[in-house]
Formats: structure tokens, sequence, C-alpha cells
């Protein structure tokens, strides 16, 4: 058995495909087939400009392998994004079918997207919500119809020169979700947008804009996977949010891409007054991942929360961690990161606090735990702790533990067969986390896990 | 059921890195019996418990261990806890993030074709938490973490209801105990015993003994079974000590 089970592929029959490899016809080309305006040609074309002088990181995964003019940055899979699941092409629905995305939206959720290749294929928020005014649509759609919001907000949270990827992003982005929440609207059941990839050597770049007007609420799930190839794939996303006075907003990730993929994000979220700003952020698949989702408390009493788990196998390097940004008094943070390491897989914690000296009786908690599963994997902590404030509350913990033969031999001898066991205790070192997600969501983290722990054999 | 032999170890040889820590031990448990297992500490009472539970760093260099017919000297730990062998332990182990709720409902389904939805099972467990005098808080928090020593003697007795076996092994489990919550614990295990059930009590006191009362009473010394009989064996070992005892046995006085 492989632990990876969303590793089928559908044919390419696609639409349009662009011929591989990046330069400024092919982002003026993307431009163009997606019929822009003016403005948003010039910001892909001076993003272009930026990521030219850009170098890669110098520090965390070694990117070498990855060769720019290799991939192909533009795959359009179908004429048209559909709002209902009829119209979605017949191989394309059977696939989120098998992904199992249509159900969830019937139970759980208010609305979905989902992405295949570089484009939405389907798009769907509930009339209840249309009425009260909530936008949720594709990226694109909404640099169309909601022009001045786009125009208004994308580039200011990350902006195209923060690093190479966001610039890449910036320059060629496709897709992605346009969310916007009204003042004062409370969208209690979450959104959630579905990314999948199916070609090799295929870029992904899809770019999600998310606004919370003050006093508003939304939780936003994304989970993504992709065929395992013998060659590498690119993910690569931008995520802004704003989150407006006294407004919450809840982001949660599951990253499930194949083990052949690079997934390199940027995501951060800008905090006002009294906002909330949780990101829940779970790593399982991908070759290599670097992101470090980010919020900059700008606002007085502003408030957020880092959950992450990382899961490392074979082959695997996850370079994830947070970063948060006091920038105002009152201010509250909390970093919970937990990490898994297994067969020779490798994980790193890398992170930033900052606490400005304006951002008085600022509190911050940091807390780093890492499981190794057996004697080739490894974990790393990177913590960068920069307090410029004498009144601030700090507290820092970090631990790393093994599986202890005496914890397997007591729940085996209650009945548990040994990796029934091994499992278990897992799921209950990960259990902050999980119980942060919704139900369903929850047991299907935990099922993923048990299968990347069973299926090394395979 | 009948009266026949329910666990039996013969010539039973054990080593832990190379050290020979049992040394030949012969014993016949029978069904409908409670037994208690004295000696000194390093005697081997706690490594014959892991043994026959299956514990991976005590190898088995000699002998066998028969269960219901069938020899499970080679079997895992779960599988032999699968065909009704329980250890509650002297030391329980806690494990982070699974409550004691879901635990239980997790042996129970193992153990049993019958399984149990989280609000079926809630009502299945709520008389067996009030024999305990546990709470619903109680089963809410994580398996053994943070529990005060009596506190976790409790969960192993309620995992042993839970799992409801067939022969179980109470590792000291008076050690940690005070006075009310000994005679609770005790008439639980009271109220568990039945004529197809078999129990094994390692004790270092007679007091426990008082209160679960065993058939018979077997002395370990030197990884050995020493001695095996009533009630004459505990004043025998109060009133002289084990080391007495091992040299009246040299001289076959007993």
């Amino acid at each position: 058995m492989t632990r990876y089970k969303y590793g089928f592929k559908d044919p390419e029959n696609y639409v349009f495909r662009l011929t591989k490899g990046l330069s400024k016809e092919i982002v003026e080309e993307i431009s163009w087939l997606k019929m822009e305006p003016e403005w948003m040609r010039k910001f892909r074309l001076n993003a272009y400009e930026i990521f030219l002088k850009k170098n890669l990181p110098s520090w965390g995964p070694d990117l070498s392998d990855l060769n720019f003019d290799d991939i192909v940055y533009y795959v359009k899979p179908s004429d048209r994004k559909s709002s209902s699941w009829e119209d979605v092409p017949e191989y394309i629905r059977n696939t989120f079918e098998r992904l199992g995305i249509p159900e969830a939206e019937r139970r759980l959720l208010a609305g979905l997207s989902a992405q295949y290749e570089s484009e939405m294929v389907y798009h769907k928020l509930k009339e209840s919500w249309k009425k009260k005014g909530v936008i949720f649509v594709d990226t694109d759609t909404a640099v169309k119809e909601y022009p001045e919001l786009v125009r208004e907000y994308i580039g200011t949270v990350v902006s195209p020169s923060d690093n190479k990827f966001s610039a890449l992003n910036s320059a060629v982005w496709s897709g992605g979700s346009f969310i916007y929440i009204p003042e004062g609207v409370s969208v209690e059941i979450p959104l959630q947008a579905y990314f999948r990839i199916n070609s090799q050597n295929m870029g992904q770049f899809e770019r999600t804009l998310i606004i919370a007007e003050p006093g508003s609420y939304v939780h936003y799930i994304e989970g993504c996977t992709a065929p395992i190839y013998s060659t590498y794939s690119l993910h690569s996303a931008v995520v802004e949010v704003v989150v407006k006075k006294g407004a919450r907003v809840r982001y949660t990730t599951i990253q499930n891409w194949s083990y052949n993929v690079y997934n390199l994000v940027t995501k951060r979220a800008v905090a006002y007054d009294e906002a909330i700003v949780e990101w829940i952020d779970g790593n399982l698949g991908s070759k290599v991942t670097m992101k470090y989702p980010s919020v900059y408390m700008r606002g007085k009493g502003s408030k957020a929360e880092l959950l992450s788990i990382a899961y490392a196998g074979k082959g695997q390097f996850q370079d994830v961690g947070a970063k948060v940004l006091h920038l105002a008094p009152y201010t509250f943070s909390r970093i919970t990161s937990k990490s898994i390491s297994k067969d020779g897989g490798r994980n790193s914690y890398r992170g930033l606090v900052y606490v400005d000296p304006c951002a008085t009786k600022s509190n911050v908690s940091l807390r780093c735990d890492t499981l190794l599963l057996d004697n080739q994997s490894r974990s790393d902590t990177y913590p960068i702790i920069k307090i410029e404030n004498s009144n601030t509350s700090l507290s820092h913990e970090a631990s790393v533990s093994k599986i202890d033969d005496e914890q397997l031999f007591y729940l085996e001898s209650r009945g548990l067969p040994k990796d029934e066991a091994s499992a278990l205790i897992v799921r209950g070192f990960i259990e902050p986390i999980s119980k942060e997600l919704p139900f369903e969501y929850a047991v299907e983290l935990n099922r993923l896990i048990r299968l990347q722990l069973r299926g090394d054999i395979g | 059921m009948g009266r026949g032999v329910i666990l039996e170890l013969k010539n039973l040889h054990t080593e832990v890195e190379q050290k020979e820590i049992l040394k030949g031990v012969n014993l016949q448990l029978k069904r409908g019996r409670i037994y208690a297992l004295m000696g000194p500490n390093g005697a081997g009472k706690s490594s014959l418990a892991y043994t026959i539970m299956g514990h991976p760093r005590f190898k088995v260099s000699r002998g066998e261990i028969i269960f219901n017919g069938e020899n499970i000297t080679n079997l895992t730990p779960s599988e032999r806890a699968q065909r009704g062998i329980f250890l509650a332990f002297q030391y329980p182990i806690e494990i982070s993030g699974i409550t004691l709720f879901n635990f239980l409902r997790l042996i129970f389904n193992t153990r049993v074709d019958d399984r149990k939805s989280p609000m079926e099972f809630s009502k299945f467990l709520k008389s067996k938490l009030e024999v305990l005098d546990l709470n619903e808080k109680f089963i809410s928090r994580y398996l053994n973490e943070g529990l005060s020593g009596g506190e976790k003697k409790k969960s192993e007795v309620l995992q042993m209801v839970i799992v409801n076996p067939e022969l179980v092994i109470l590792d000291e489990i008076d050690s940690g105990l005070d006075i009310d919550a000994m005679k609770i614990v005790s008439n639980t295990i009271n109220n568990f015993f039945n004529e197809d059930k078999t129990i094994l009590i390692i004790t270092h006191y007679q007091r426990f003994l008082d209160y679960v009362k065993p058939d018979n009473i077997f002395v370990m010394f030197d990884g050995k079974i020493l001695a095996s009989g009533g009630y004459e064996l505990i004043d025998l070992i109060e009133r002289e000590g084990y080391e007495t005892l091992e040299k009246r046995r040299e001289h076959d006085e007993i």
C-alpha cells in the first residue's frame, strides 16, 4: 500500500496550454488570455522585473533542482467556470468526486471553489450568503467584477517585492479565491477552496485575497492534492488577508500535495484594532514546503493565533513556521507548532516574533514540539525573537520526543496492534491542532497521518 | 466454562540484556480463582507480569507460556490482550492528547464485536464510573496525564472493567491508594470476579489481601516460585521474612 492515495491522474485534454518557460511575453500572454485591464497587466510586468532581480532564499531547503524554464505557467483545462457540477467537464468532475469534494460541499460548507491546474472550474456560494453581500468568487472574476476592491488591496499585504516567489506569483498568478465579508456579517459555516494539479512540470500560482470588514467573521478552508510524477511541479501561492476592526478570520489549510511538488507559499494577514487572525496549517504532503504564515498586528488589542502541524516522511522537507509582528499596544500572539519526522524526513521550524517599541503590554507565547519516529529523521528549530519593549510577557517552550517503547507496550497491552498504538500516540501529539479543526477535517487529518505512518513499507 | 487451567508457565526463563531475570518459573492458574504473588523487591514479580503480557524487553530464553491451551510465548502483547489477558500496571503510562473516554471506547471496540457509538458507550460507562466514585470530568482528562497515584490506579481498574478480560494481573494495584480508595478499588475487583475469571494480585502488603481474598498464595524469590500455599504463608513471611523462608526451603522445611 502506498502512503499517498490521491496520486491518480487524468488525461490532459486541455483547452489551452502555454509552452514551457517564463519570459515577459509569457506574462503578457497570460494577461491577454485573461483579457485583463491595463493596471493588472502592469502589475504583472512590474512583478516580473522584480522576479528577475530577486535571488532564491539563501536559507532552508535546497531549491537548485527548480528550473524556471522547465515549468508550464498557465494551463486552462476548461472553457467555462461553472456554478453547477453538471457543467464541469466529466473527467474533472470525476476527479473531484473521488476526492470527496462535492460531498463535503453538500454537507458542510457555505461555499466551495475548485481549482484545476490554472483555473477555477467550479465556484458556488450559497444564495443566503450572497444576499448578505458576501462575495466569494475566483480572483480572475473579481478583477472583472470588483476591480476597485481588488485594485485597492492586491499587493498591499504581500508586496511583489517581498520575495522571489511572491514576485513570481504576482507576475503569473491565476485562480485563487477572492472573499469579501461585509461589516458585521458572520459566515457561520466554512467556505472552502480545493486545489488540484494534474499534469507534470506544471506551475500553479493561485492568488487569494480575503477582506473582512469590521465586526465580520469567516472561516476559510483550503485543501490540495496532485498526482505522483517522477518530475516535479511547482505550487506557489500568495495569500493576503485584511482583517479590520473587531473582525475575525480563521484560515485552515490541509496541504497534501504529492511528493514531487515544491510548495513555496507566502501567506500573510494584517490585523487592525481588536481583530483576530487564526492560521491553522497542516502540512502533510509535498517534496519541499516553505511556508511561514504571518500576522502583522497593526491595531491595538489585535490577536494572532498560529497552529501548525507538519509531517515529513521519506524524501520530504517541511520548512515551515510562523511570523508575528506586534506593531501596536496590547497585542497578543500564540504560536503552537508540532512536527513529526519519519523515515529520514526533515522538519524545520522557522519563526519570527517581533515586538515593536510601541507595542506595550503585549503578550507572546511560542511552543514548538517535535516527535521523531526513528533515528534517521531530523528536526531543527530556528526561532528568532526580537523584543524591543520591556513590558512584554513572553513564554517560550520547546520539546523533542520520540515514541517511547513503554507507551507502545502500555497501549498494546490493551489490545491495540503496534501500528495503531503509534498512530494513537501521534494523534495525541497533534491533538492541540486537530481539536481546532471542524470535526470532519480532524477525522480526515488523523486518517491521513495514519496512512502516512502505515505506508512506509509500500 | 469449567474449572480448568487458564494459564500455565512451564520452566519459564527470561533475559533482559543477557541478564537472567526469571530463572525457571513453573506456575498454574485456574479459572475462578484469585491468587496472590508476594516476594521481596527484585524477586521478579513485575518481570513475571511483563513476561506474561509480552513486553519486548523480556526475552523468553527457555520455557513456555500456555494460555487456554494455546502456546502464546511468541505472540505480541496486543494478541495476548485480545485473547483475554490484562495487566494493570504498577506505574501506568501517560499518553497526552487522548482522553480517557476516547481511549476506553477504543479498547472496548477492539475487544468486543458489538461496537458502541460515543453516545451508547457513554451510557454504558456511566454505572462503571459511579462504582469507582469517578465523574465525567475524570474521563475527559488525557490518559493518565497529571493524575495522582490513586487516580491512576482507578483508571487501570476502570480499563479492566471495560475490557472485561479473563485473566487479570494486578501489579501493586494497592500502592498509592488511601484507605477509602482501597475499599472502592477492591469492591470493584470483587464485583468483577466470577467463576470464569482469574485474578493474580502482586503485592507487598497483606492489607490488600484482607479486601480481595486469594485462594492461593505464591511466594517469589530470586526469579523463581519459592513456595505456594494458603494464608499460613503470609503469617510466615510477616513473622520471619523472605530470607528465612528461602533458608527453610533449602532445608526442605516447607
